[in-house]
């Protein structure tokens, strides 16, 4: 049986690393590299990097940062943060990213992932879904980090993203965001049942439970988590880990 | 011994050319026809649409020098992952002819399960040791490696396959024919399976 991927999702702000609780909140974590380096010795599947300041400050995630990540990191890995043209996309590639994640600018402008496949492959363009309830309106995407409301409905907007040839897509609860008390699995199963490109569970996640649960009924092609991997124990102290790559299988297959 | 990468604008090459650095390999990019006479082996890496490949390699006049060293020299030749499909007869996906040394055909995932078995292809998939062969030398059987495709290699030539993989259903995800070998999936990016993969194509 083909097992899901389990994979961090670490976010950058400036060069650290932070982890935030609901978008906000943000805790100091480390240095990106040295996490890296660890998740290279726990052979994690697939690494996601996201610049949460980016597309705020008007610029892409730093291709200087990028150029690094891939001279260090020994699996796959895709970035994410202000990514807005052809340009950006394949500068990031070119400095070595296996993946681009685009957010912002597929709300803004929907065409562009269409663009983007076109030009870069399907593979290669993974849409990050932000979603909130609004009062009255129901769950809503939301676009610069969590900040502006868009009128799609989760559902709606990855039908259209699909359909605009998006490879993938990560499906991120923002009220969920660090609480560590499990995905919205309901708005992953809503996701997975509306579209046939794989959806990458995101915010929540706390325990294997969690992976379990978002795999099974979900139908989660792969498992996004940032807490879990980077904080140990109640008081959340910061330590890096990652389940034995011996372990991965058992986590959905027992 | 040098191996040339082939760059022709279809995806990052930069994984590629880490992991022969990190095995210790002599190598260099393949950017122009002129440089296919001065290395010995070749890997063919690429992501991306089949037949803007194709049109890639045409522009950058690639063709008849891959021809050469692959046909006529019979020369080692590694395709990865789209790399692989190029090898191949044909492609649905631009419907589009191949580099023609493989007989097969490149088909779209035509999955029943959609809900368990999403396209992209994308994660950790097992292989399976359907023939030995010097490639796979060190390697265990069932090791994981790294997919991403839509697409995938059908051929009733039993004889060229050397890996399955299962994706709902089984398909190839390897080949070898005399000194032509292709791989569906992206040792580059496959940790120590990957990296034995490598060692082994450097060492045929």
């Amino acid at each position: 049986m083909f097992r899901p991927r389990v994979i961090p999702v670490l976010l950058l702000n400036g060069s650290t690393l932070v982890k935030s609780i609901k978008f906000k909140d943000y805790n100091y974590i480390g240095d990106p590299i040295n996490a890296v380096k660890i998740f290279n010795d726990l052979k994690a599947d697939e690494l996601v990097f996201l610049d949460i300041n980016a597309t705020k400050e008007n610029r892409t995630i730093p291709l200087s940062f990028v150029s690094q990540l891939s001279e260090e990191t020994n699996m796959p890995f895709a970035v994410g943060g202000g990514i807005k043209t052809l340009e950006d996309i394949q500068k990031i590639i070119s400095a070595g990213a296996e993946k681009v994640i685009i957010n912002s600018a597929a709300i803004d402008n929907p065409d562009f992932i269409k663009q983007a496949t076109e030009h870069f492959g399907t593979s290669t363009i993974v849409v990050c879904i932000d979603v909130k309830k609004k009062l009255f309106k129901g769950e809503k995407v939301f676009g610069r980090a969590g900040q502006k409301s868009s009128d799609y409905s989760p559902v709606e907007f990855a039908k259209l993203m699909e359909q605009n040839g998006a490879g993938e897509l990560i499906i991120q609860s923002i009220e969920r965001d660090g609480t560590m008390e499990g995905y919205d699995f309901e708005l992953v199963e809503s996701i997975s049942k509306s579209v046939s490109i794989p959806v990458v569970a995101l915010g929540g996640a706390g325990n294997r439970e969690h992976f379990q649960k978002a795999y099974q009924e979900g139908y989660a092609s792969a498992l996004g988590a940032g807490s879990m991997f980077v904080y140990q124990g109640k008081k959340r102290g910061v330590l890096v880990n990652y389940p034995k790559r011996e372990e991965l299988s058992q986590i959905f297959f027992n | 011994m040098v191996v040339g990468v082939v760059n022709y604008g279809m995806g990052n090459l930069h994984s590629v050319l880490r992991k022969l650095k990190l095995v210790g390999a002599n190598y260099k990019l393949i950017e122009s026809a002129d440089h296919f006479e001065s290395v010995d082996k070749i890997i063919l890496p690429g992501v991306g649409h089949f037949a803007q490949a194709m049109e890639n390699l045409k522009i950058k006049e690639f063709i008849e020098p891959l021809h050469k060293f692959v046909i006529t020299d019979k020369k080692p030749i590694l395709g990865i992952c789209l790399g692989m499909q190029l090898m191949t007869s044909y492609s649905e996906e631009g419907n589009s002819e191949g580099l023609g040394w493989i007989e097969g055909e490149v088909k779209h995932f035509n999955v029943s399960n959609n809900l368990r078995y999403k396209v992209p292809h994308m994660g950790w998939n097992k292989v399976q040791i359907s023939k030995s062969s010097k490639l796979f030398e060190n390697i265990k059987t069932e090791s994981e490696f790294y997919f991403v495709h839509s697409y995938y290699f059908k051929s009733d030539h039993l004889d060229n396959n050397l890996n399955i993989t299962n994706y709902e259903s089984d398909f190839v995800s390897a080949f070898e024919k005399d000194n032509i070998y292709g791989v569906q999936y992206h040792p580059e990016k496959s940790f120590e399976a990957g990296t034995q993969l490598f060692k082994n194509f450097i060492a045929l």
